[in-house]
């Protein structure tokens, strides 16, 4: 590998941004532009028994008002499925306005489409709605009484008991110890900087482009073609850039589809965002949840036995639930386990992906037991994770592919340090506040879309390469990182090669959702880049004029552009000499990757980390305020070590937030969430952030993909939360079991 | 957003008129406040008369020790202007502490004397709320009341007033000047502000097309060394959960004079004359500073969710005179806190 790989590269698109030339779906000009604004339900259950539009027709600027008695009927029911796959990916099994039944607060009832955003805002203000409510459930204990166990959740890819391991029971029964613990979650939703758009445009032969802001735009591709009953070969997507998700557009939602109706009704492209307040009824949220777990351990903190059991409110279309359970089922060797997910049901859209998707939840509630349980036996945090530490996947015996945990416990406790740590609970003064550390393991599956995955590269004659993938870029650094895999594989500068994603017309890539989106993309541009060298060399070797006529293929490599020996550099000739020479104005690859999937193998595949954080909390007033935060991570190979680190630090803080501030809350008297707005839904601010230290722990791992990327956009978010709460523990001797911690859980 | 008409008018006269003739017109200062609520349709004004340009934006020293604030004088200059920072330093840390640099730099002192309550109903069209529209209820008193008021509250409205600046001037005696069609008035501002009563849509003691021109505040020679606190979840751009603006003069260990204002607990900026009554003459020590709080909460409601405010107010009052009185650690002896 050449040092391009890894390096700290400057985001390629880094200047576009900040100058504001980079363009992001809701900013495109086109002519004849309309805007459509969505009117949602007030109430979260009834039917509708009167809609009138009449004012909101006539209103200045109005071109149409749609309900259900007049948008056309969509082709077919939606299914959820997650876009990981690479196919469909509908959020929910449920499209709104075919009829005129309310199932949760929010729910599209009209669209309205006019000459400016003001003004569809303002007409969509002046359709009366006259509701027949029924009664509804919104708050997971308004229903906990008729919770069900589904057979599978998460569109069907998962279970709903976690495969058992020996006989849970009989070992919390003969350990020396136990524990018995709840821990419950508010709602999250993502909130993204940018809100999600979708801008429509037909064109004469009834082929529709739709510039939207998704993780996938494949996903939107397949999703909107089914709902059309198009083929998708009329349907294309772009998206360029888009402004952050966090899960928010990582499956799709009924407003795209109705955005393209609505440009399709009114003959004009036509453009929608949702509001801020929309935002937090028309792409799901992190379910309100609570977890249940035991341990059994004996005196030395050995586990004997682990259940974890989750209940969580659901939609009435889709056995939705967060994949709480995963990860902690497979963090320690406990020999005996069991768990499994309860739903109930209540009138809420379906809730979907929020970072750290199931992990963040579920390895909260597993990391704070293991602290209580440390705490209780008196041994080390750290000490009783070595003591438990799984040398093997405990579910199936396989080995990992590669871990590397042992060394991040070890390197973060030295970056932080943790030894000599003084376990006594809540006696660290320092002035009015009380000083705690804790920590907490991360832990993150390593997982790959199911469909073969694809990226082109083609060469210019002057020994230029554009590399091309379907990816959009939401932030991550993916652009960025791909001209370096593209670089790496032809033996390029970077500056010599571009990265082209944003559009369906490119080779197809599935959604980079789940943190597999580096080592799906990373893997095809890889191939690709060294199929195309590889055939060049071989051209080279070929061609009785080249200096190379007659070489081992094998012999030779690529350096800045140029084939040389590998023992005689000064034998060769570049790119361009060799395409310039035989009149060859381009040479193409498609790369073709089919991902490496557990069951496959004889490994498992997880990503892991630790997670190290020091509080101060002002007691008397319930303040918490974090000082520091260390997280050491392996997550195979790093592209770009600074939007690595990005990442990173990135998902630390969300834990951080998802720790001490963010909540969504449901009022089950009007069925709203509350404080739908950024200034009542509290995410860190610059001030909140504390000193933050990153460290990753390098851990080859032949199985996974090519390059071995095991991925970063989760992994940094898990366990910061547990680690924290822990911290407040050792600082204040109070152990909080939900999330977030705030004020009037510490006066 | 509803369709509306825009003016600007460069001087006081016109800008009272022009409202005046018009009842669904309003006076738009930095528009952060009326913006924001016309784009959700809280607010229904048809016209705004933008004010930017009227000469009230100077920051001057009175005679004796006090100062003049211009109306559409900026929360961000008010906040720098050094005879504020001097005489006034509660003042200037509460316009720090509120809202985000962006928008102190947008913000008027009239704009946010007025600014209306964040509470989600009011803001949710869709809610029954008595402030926004009277007789429809209060989905506040069985809701989600985190941020709600324990104080002053009414069966008909307990949303908190939400604002930082406010609190200050109120403990501070400041007096609004204002302008209006039946000519000038003064009004001390703990009158300015108005409890929620039976009339929760009336925030503020002045009637439609009434200019608020100035704020004055009187000579405090004990506010050089007067102090703003404000707890909430993070560490900036939150409104209070609970606040305390205060000033203490100590004699020989007695406190002498305390002017003591509470903000996020009440319907309107809360003077807090009961604890202050409490304090003037007993000893400096925390003991005094416990009874002054507990006098002050003794008559606080909470409403579900909320109920952690009176501790924490409690608590607000305790640590606000701690401070200013210079025992901020307010550990005893044996290291741990009282
Ligand atoms: C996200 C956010 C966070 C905030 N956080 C805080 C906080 O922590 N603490 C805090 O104190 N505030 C906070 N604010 C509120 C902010 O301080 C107010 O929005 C601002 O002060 C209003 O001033 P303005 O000049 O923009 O008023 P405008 O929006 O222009 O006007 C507000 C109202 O005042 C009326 N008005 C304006 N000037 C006059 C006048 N001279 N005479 C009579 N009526 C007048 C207008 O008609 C309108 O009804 C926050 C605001 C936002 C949006
Ligand atoms: S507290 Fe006041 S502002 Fe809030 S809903 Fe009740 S009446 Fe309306």
């Amino acid at each position: 590998m050449s040092p391009v790989l890894g390096a700290a590269l400057d985001r390629v698109d880094g200047r576009a941004k900040v100058t504001g030339a980079a363009r992001y779906s809701g900013e495109l000009n086109l002519p004849n532009l309309a805007h459509a604004v969505l009117v949602g339900a007030r109430v979260p259950s009834g039917r509708i028994i009167g809609i009138d539009c009449r004012q909101a027709s006539v209103a200045d600027g109005v071109h149409t008002v749609l309900t259900h008695l007049d948008l056309p009927r969509v082709a077919a029911q939606p299914k959820l499925f997650p876009s990981l796959a690479g196919l469909t990916a509908h959020g929910q099994s449920f499209f709104p306005m075919q009829d005129d039944v309310v199932h949760y607060a929010g729910q599209p009832i009209a669209v309205v489409v006019a000459d400016t955003v003001e003004r569809a805002e303002y007409a969509g203000s002046l359709v009366q709605v006259n509701y027949a409510e029924t009664p509804s459930a919104t708050l997971l204990d308004q229903v906990r009484d008729q919770a069900y166990e589904p057979q599978r959740i998460f569109g069907g890819l998962v279970p709903g008991r976690n495969p058992d391991r020996g006989d849970p029971e009989s070992g919390l029964r003969d350990a020396e110890l136990t524990l018995d613990l709840t821990y419950r979650f508010a709602a999250n939703h993502q909130n993204p900087l940018e809100m999600s758009t979708t801008t429509a445009v037909w064109d004469d032969l009834d082929r529709l482009t739709l510039y939207d802001s998704t993780q996938g735009p494949t996903a939107t591709q397949l999703s909107v073609a089914e709902l059309l009953g198009l083929p998708p070969t009329r349907i294309r997507v772009v998206s360029h850039f888009v402004g952050g998700s966090f899960g928010a557009k990582a499956l799709i939602w009924p407003h795209v589809t109705l955005t393209a109706l609505a440009a399709r009704q009114v003959g004009r492209p036509v453009r929608l965002t949702l509001s801020r307040d929309q935002m937090f009824h028309s792409c799901g949220h992190r379910e309100e949840q609570e977890q249940r777990i035991r341990l059994g351990a004996d005196r030395n903190g050995r586990l004997a036995a682990l259940t974890h059991d989750k209940i969580s409110l659901t939609s009435h279309f889709d056995d939705w639930a967060e994949t709480s359970l995963e990860s902690p089922a497979i963090t320690y060797a406990a020999p005996n386990y069991a768990g499994g997910y309860r739903l109930a049901r209540g009138n809420t859209i379906t809730p979907t992906f929020t970072r750290g998707p199931g992990e963040a939840t579920g390895m909260f509630a597993l990391e704070s037991a293991m602290d209580e349980l440390a705490h209780t036996i008196g041994i080390d945090p750290v000490e009783l994770r070595l003591r438990n530490h799984a040398d093997v996947d405990p579910d199936t015996g396989k080995p990992w592919s590669s871990k590397g945990l042992r060394e991040c416990y070890q390197r973060g406790a030295e970056l932080f340090g943790w030894a000599g740590r003084d376990p006594a609970p809540g006696t660290r003064w320092e002035g009015r506040w009380q000083i705690g550390t804790g920590m907490a393991t991360a832990a993150y599956p390593v997982a790959a879309p199911i469909s073969p995955q694809r990226a082109r590269a083609r060469m210019y004659i002057d020994g230029s390469v554009v590399v091309e993938a379907g990816i959009s870029e939401f932030g991550t650094g993916a652009l960025t990182a791909m001209t370096q895999v593209a670089a790496d594989g032809l033996g390029l500068p970077v500056d010599r090669v571009r990265f082209v994603g944003g559009t369906t017309d490119l080779p197809n890539v599935a959604a980079a959702v789940g943190s597999a989106g580096s080592g799906a993309t990373s893997s095809p541009v890889h191939l690709a880049c060294t199929q195309l060298r590889d055939q060049l060399v071989r051209q080279a070797v070929a061609d009785q004029h080249s200096p190379l006529h007659g070489a081992d293929p094998a012999a030779v490599v690529v350096r800045d552009g140029r084939m040389c020996l590998r023992d005689r550099p000064e034998v060769g000739e570049t790119y361009a000499e060799l395409l310039g020479r035989n009149h060859i104005p381009d040479v193409e690859t498609v790369g073709t990757w089919m991902p490496v999937l557990a069951p496959m193998t004889d490994y498992a595949m997880h990503t892991f980390g630790a997670q190290f954080a020091e509080v101060a909390v002002d007691a008397d007033l319930g303040l918490v305020r974090v000082r520091r935060l260390v997280g050491v991570f392996a997550p195979g190979r790093i592209l770009n070590r600074k939007t690595a680190h990005s990442q990173l630090m990135g998902g630390m803080l969300w834990g951080l937030s998802q720790a001490l501030l963010e909540a969504t809350r449901m009022d089950p008297n009007t069925g709203r969430w509350a404080n739908a707005s950024l200034a009542d839904y509290l995410v860190p601010v610059n001030a909140d952030v504390p000193e933050i230290t990153i460290d990753t722990i390098e851990v080859p791992d032949p199985v996974v993909n090519p390059l071995g990327v095991k991925g970063v956009g989760e992994i940094g978010i898990v366990g910061t939360s547990a680690a924290i709460a822990n911290a407040v523990h050792h600082a204040t001797g109070r152990r909080i079991r939900h999330l977030p911690i705030t004020v009037e859980d510490l006066l | 957003m509803r369709p509306v008409s825009y003016s600007r008018v460069a001087d006081v006269a016109t800008a009272i008129g022009t409202v005046t003739a018009d009842p669904g017109s309003t006076f738009l200062a930095g528009g952060t406040n009326e913006v924001d609520l016309q784009r959700i349709h809280v607010a229904r004004s048809r016209r705004l008369v933008d004010i930017n340009d009227l000469p009230l934006r100077q920051i001057e020293e009175l005679p004796g020790g006090g100062v003049r604030i211009g109306a559409v004088a900026r929360m961000s200059d008010v906040a720098q202007a050094l005879p504020v920072r001097r005489r006034f330093p509660v003042i200037s840390q509460a316009l720090l502490l509120g809202a985000s640099p962006q928008l102190r730099n947008m913000a008027s002192i009239g704009g946010n004397m007025m600014q209306r309550t964040r509470c989600g109903y009011f803001r949710d069209v869709a809610a029954a709320c008595n402030k926004r529209e009277p007789g429809t209820g209060c989905s506040a008193l069985t809701g989600v009341n985190r941020g709600h008021a324990v104080l002053g509250t009414s069966e008909h409205c307990i949303a908190t007033h939400p604002a930082d600046l406010a609190v200050a001037l109120v403990a501070l005696d400041a007096v609004v000047l204002t302008q209006g069609p039946a000519g000038h008035r003064q009004i001390l501002a703990d009158d300015f502000f108005l409890l929620p009563g039976d009339t929760p849509d009336r925030e503020h003691a002045i009637s439609h097309g009434e200019l608020v021109v100035a704020v004055e505040v009187p000579p405090l020679p004990m506010a050089s060394t007067s102090i703003y606190l404000k707890v909430r979840d993070r560490e900036s751009y939150e409104f209070a959960l609970a606040s305390a603006a205060v000033a203490v003069a100590i004699d020989a260990g007695v406190v002498t004079d305390v002017r003591l204002a509470l903000g996020g607990l009440a319907t309107k900026p809360w003077r807090a004359r009961q604890a202050e009554s409490v304090l003037v003459g007993a000893p400096a020590t925390i003991e005094s500073f416990r009874a002054a709080a507990d006098a002050e909460l003794a008559g606080a409601v909470p409403h579900g969710m909320n109920a952690y405010k009176i501790e924490l107010g409690r608590r607000t009052i305790v640590r606000a005179l701690s401070t200013v009185t210079g025992d901020a650690r307010m550990v005893s002896d044996d290291g741990n806190p009282p």
